[in-house]
């Protein structure tokens, strides 16, 4: 009886840590490749833009610290998971696409609209690039949301490898 | 730049404010190589990575202090800027990685090792290694440097020059060993706990290089508050991986299962 106790605690545990994993690791992989192409190799994005707002320098740096660690904390957990036997790749991937679409509809809205931070470009048209930036960033949450559903459907087999 | 800043400079920039800082690394040096040696006379060999990080943590900070990096770093804020990352980043980072407490402890003589003890469960000690305490000392003593009066007063007088910069020095080791837990620690906080104040201290470091991009300290040109404030963002970015790349594994190592599977 200890046993089953002990095996559903592990599953749940594992259940949940799939998602979060994931989660943080998407919202660093976002921000850390809107950093290397946007700001790095395309130049598109702005260091610092003047017409940013005080919210908007607070955000952009907590958002940009909490990235930067939760790319590499996603990634602990994730190894953790492996080690315990618990990793689901499409709880895990479900979880990834979730935090890149997130963040990057909040990047995409809250941030460079509301906040001002900087703009995806500086051209004239700029519709274009906001509604490409935002649409996909909707359709990797979509994405996300999928896979998680897909995930408890066929949890059965998950619990049965356990 | 009239003659009159120039021996302002000269003055702050002389041999003894340069000695006065770099004395106690090279003390620092002298005191880490004697207890290895002691050290490896009673117990097993002292890891020979531990040393190096010494070593290299005490040349980093020398290299930020005087010579030519200092000298430079007068005139020119990027350079300033280099001196900053390698002094209030690099060198604690290293210097807490050599474990330099845990060595005195294997060398001290068994009575002045409880008092070291002792003093490191006291509750200044503990006071100024809570990560929230740390943070401020460090973040805030940056905001405070460059937001105000206070980096062109360091340019004017000896006083406040030798006080940033140790200031500069030990809020970084503090805020260092407030995060990743080398040496041993009596009153260990959780990796939440951790995690959350590295995360805010590290936003609070972004924010600030960010408000310096816009709005240079007295007596900086643009141009050099610009490059100034990207190398401190993205130099402060790389030294801060490896904090929490260590922070993480310990996590790791902590959280590892203990119970067999496979049984």
């Amino acid at each position: 009886m200890t046993t089953k106790s002990k095996s559903t605690k592990v599953k749940s545990f594992g259940e949940n840590r799939n998602f979060w994993s994931g989660l943080l690791f998407g919202v660093g992989l976002a921000a850390f490749l809107d950093e290397l192409i946007f700001h790095q190799l395309l130049r598109w994005h702005h260091f610092y833009d003047k017409s940013t707002t005080d919210m908007g320098l607070i955000s952009d740096g907590l958002f940009h610290a909490f990235s930067w660690f939760a790319t590499i904390g996603g990634l602990f957990i994730l190894a953790d998971l492996r080690r315990r036997g618990v990793f689901s790749i499409k709880r895990w991937w479900g979880g990834v696409l979730l935090g890149a679409g997130g963040f990057q509809l909040y990047d995409g809205t809250v941030q460079h609209k509301l906040m001002q931070i900087h703009q995806i470009r500086y051209v004239e048209n700029i519709m274009k690039y906001d509604l490409v930036w935002n649409g996909l960033a909707v359709i990797m949450i979509l994405a996300g949301l999928f896979l998680l559903k897909k995930a408890k459907g066929e949890k059965r087999v998950v619990d049965g490898r356990v | 730049m009239g003659a009159s800043n120039h021996s302002i400079h000269t003055d702050v920039l002389g041999v003894v404010p340069q000695l006065l800082l770099a004395l106690p690394f090279v003390f620092g040096l002298i005191l880490y190589s004697f207890a290895v040696i002691r050290s490896n006379q009673r117990y097993k060999k002292w890891p020979m990575y531990r040393t190096t990080c010494w070593v290299l943590g005490v040349l980093f900070a020398i290299l930020a202090v005087a010579g030519p990096v200092a000298s430079l770093g007068h005139m020119n804020f990027t350079v300033h800027m280099v001196g900053h990352l390698l002094l209030g980043m690099l060198a604690p980072l290293l210097m807490a990685l050599a474990a330099p407490i845990t060595l005195m402890l294997r060398t001290l003589r068994t009575p002045t090792a409880r008092k070291v003890s002792k003093f490191l469960q006291s509750l200044p000690s503990r006071f100024l290694t809570n990560p929230i305490v740390a943070s401020i000392l460090n973040i805030g003593g940056l905001w405070l440097l460059y937001t105000t009066q206070l980096y062109s007063l360091m340019h004017e007088s000896m006083l406040v020059h030798l006080i940033v910069h140790f200031h500069v020095f030990i809020g970084g080791y503090l805020f260092t060993v407030s995060i990743i837990y080398i040496d041993p620690r009596p009153h260990r906080l959780s990796f939440w706990y951790r995690s959350i104040v590295f995360i805010i201290a590290l936003a609070g470091h972004g924010i600030l290089t960010k408000y310096i991009y816009a709005h240079p300290p007295l007596g900086v040109s643009k141009e050099q508050a610009e490059s100034g404030a990207m190398l401190m963002y993205y130099g402060g970015d790389a030294i801060d991986i490896i904090l929490i790349f260590i922070l993480c594994f310990h996590w790791f190592r902590a959280t590892r299962p203990r119970m067999d599977i496979a049984a």
